[in-house]
């Protein structure tokens, strides 16, 4: 059935590693290196793949300091210093899509949070298995679509001529809109839809927080006389506060990184919605793929990646601050 | 001491609040059923819209009941099926060599960096953790892929990039760090080699983690169609996601072209041929849920989300 930990304790859900003690046998040194050799042979594969993809991609970065051409390789490209970034930044379509990244995620986190917490207490409140567990399974439905159908239903909603919600407007006796040619709307719409597609989870995250409240707080709390908003204000609120907290700040710590899918596939990539649409990671596909200017696609990249490397370690060191010690709950 | 007049108060208390208690339970049952719905009802609008006939789409719009039932999309589908049925093999093929060797590697390493006596536990464990940090983003990886290691247009590329997820391999960690060292010590007494260990005994006791990180990596797979914008170009290799997002942007710029030019088309897989597509895409990944949605419920408990 459910495998949510029933409300038995008060720990938070954050799992940690149990610590074990080292082997309390005794081994000679030959047994020693055999098995950490072992261990290693074993760790490599995966250690590989990480130090080609994760480290040697790093020297890539050089490539937003060249004038880069395939043919010459990136170490062989002519240096050009900052060049690269004062073009980035000589139009406004790198600020406006840095703009947009910035924005949409703090709409989407902060509107986020306050719909997961709606619903999560919901659950919470009419707690019962078998219906808990039916309205689960359908919250959590959108986490395995795919962008591409999540777009086409989009769509069946939007279509400008056939679109439910045009046919609709227009039984209505109301003009119908022009969804993918109006800007607009579409931070809204985006929002919407990435509502849709994460409530599932972030209200499974916070209905396991309020689950491992300790019951007793609740009996207390109606000893006294508090009603269920009392008791949410009061006792349920304050219990999982760290938990929101700690997810807001982490999702903070990368929002220079845009959902690319739900960017480039759910407005169809129309470019007349750029101007509310066009996020960092939209323009280095089309900086990369469409206008194969790899240089300037370099530029963007580090300045998303080196903005995002400080804002991770900033958040981080504020979520360290106030972690508790016998729960972190930091990265690092 | 309560008084017998206090006590009716409280009674009489409690009598309102279990009214009133009622009506809201199920007002919150309302709202909750309300939202489900919203989840599950773009997923009828296209399962519905592969069943209207294709006249009866343009003319009526997209409803949530056929407005005319008509199996034709399918039909359409299935009478020319190598394309549909060559991207369903690229994806599970892709899906499944992508899952096997990336779990089996993800634990591999994950094991070897939960063990206590390991001398390179801190550094390696550092070596995948700074990963998550700091991130040279798609760029390099593009050029890495496409002029150094020529694996553009091949399953290769496909398989690649999900095949070990920092944040799994740290989940993993977490999981073989729960298993007692009085267990291993015990194979261990008994001659068992690490290797054999890790098969017999760490990987059967983790297997709630290893589902749950196995299932996150199919999804990844399953629902890739990034990958494919990036690297592939020959037809024969589309996965199926890709191969959905084609169909669609290919019909955009021929309603672009026959505006501009008037040029003839040829056969266009209609809109309800395309919902169709996306439900034949859906499908499984629908069906593998209701089995193992469990294992996803488990992953937040793990904290397999960010």
């Amino acid at each position: 059935m459910m495998d949510i930990p029933l409300n038995t304790d008060s720990t938070p859900p954050v799992t940690l590693p149990t610590p074990q003690r080292r082997s309390r046998l005794a081994f000679t040194r030959s047994d020693r290196f055999r098995r950490n050799a072992t261990w290693l042979l074993m760790a490599s594969p995966a250690l590989i793949w990480i130090i080609i993809f994760k480290y040697v991609t790093l020297f890539g970065t050089w490539i937003a300091f060249t004038d880069y051409k395939v043919r010459r390789g990136i170490f062989g490209s002519d240096f050009v210093g900052l060049d690269n970034f004062r073009f980035l930044f000589a139009t406004d379509t790198a600020l406006r899509a840095t703009r947009n990244t910035i924005l949409l995620n703090v709409l989407f986190i902060s509107a986020g949070v306050v719909f997961a917490l709606i619903v999560a207490w919901m659950l919470f409140e009419v707690y019962s298995s078998r219906r808990t567990r039916f309205y689960q399974t359908m919250m959590l439905l959108p986490r395995f679509i795919s962008w591409v159908v999540v777009s086409y239903f989009v769509f069946g909603l939007l279509a400008t001529d056939n679109g439910l919600i045009n046919t609709a407007l227009r039984n209505a006796g109301l003009q119908p809109v022009g969804w993918y040619a109006t800007p607009g709307y579409w931070p809204l719409i985006l929002m919407v839809v990435s509502l849709w597609a994460g409530v599932g989870i972030a209200s499974l995250i916070y209905l396991s927080g309020m689950l491992a409240i300790d019951p007793q707080l609740f009996d207390a709390a109606r000893v006294d006389g508090a009603n269920r908003w009392q008791q949410f204000r009061n006792v349920t609120f304050p219990a999982i506060l760290p938990l929101v907290i700690i997810n807001l700040l982490l999702s903070m710590a990368y929002i220079m990184n845009a959902d690319f899918g739900l960017f480039y596939q759910v407005t169809r990539n129309q470019a007349v919605l750029y101007p509310t649409t066009d996020v960092l990671d939209t323009f280095i596909y089309r900086s990369l793929i469409v206008t194969k200017d790899v240089s300037m696609a370099a530029a963007a990249q580090f300045y998303q990646s080196i903005i995002g490397f400080g804002l991770v370690i900033t958040f981080n060191w504020i979520v360290r601050r106030i972690e508790r010690a016998d729960e972190p709950l930091s990265l690092f | 001491m309560a008084t017998y007049s206090q006590e009716l108060r409280e009674r009489k208390r409690r009598d309102t609040d279990a009214v009133l208690g009622w009506l809201a339970r199920n007002a919150v049952h309302i709202v909750l059923l309300i939202i489900s719905l919203l989840c599950l009802i773009p997923l009828l609008l296209i399962i519905s819209a592969s069943f209207t006939d294709e006249i009866a789409l343009t003319r009526n719009g997209y409803t949530l009941i056929p407005s005319e039932f008509s199996t034709q999309a399918y039909a359409t589908i299935f009478r020319n099926p190598t394309v549909i049925i060559g991207a369903y093999a690229i994806t599970i093929f892709v899906t499944v060599v992508g899952t096997t060797i990336g779990v089996f590697m993800m634990s591999m390493l994950a094991y070897a960096l939960s063990r206590p006596d390991f001398v390179l536990r801190k550094p390696l464990s550092f070596l995948v953790f700074f990963t998550m940090l700091f991130n040279g983003g798609i760029v390099p990886y593009y050029v890495l892929m496409t002029q150094y290691l020529r694996l553009q247009d091949s399953v290769a590329a496909l398989i690649m990039p999900y095949l070990v997820v920092a944040f799994y391999v740290l989940i993993l960690r977490t999981y073989f760090a729960t298993i007692p060292t009085d267990l291993i010590d015990a194979a261990r007494v008994d001659g068992a080699g690490e290797f054999r260990i890790f098969l017999s005994i760490a990987l059967p006791l983790a297997k709630p983690a290893i589902a749950t990180i196995a299932l996150f990596t199919a999804l990844n797979y399953w629902n890739d169609w990034t990958t494919a914008l990036y690297f592939i170009r020959d037809p024969h290799l589309f996965p199926l996601q890709y191969l959905l997002y084609i169909v669609q942007s290919n019909i955009e710029a021929m309603q672009l072209q026959s505006a501009v030019g008037n040029i003839s088309t040829g056969p266009v897989p209609t809109q309800s041929a395309r919902m169709a597509m996306a439900v034949l895409a859906t499908g499984p990944a629908a069906i593998f849920f209701l089995f193992f949605q469990r294992y996803l419920v488990r992953g937040v408990t793990l904290g397999a989300f960010k």
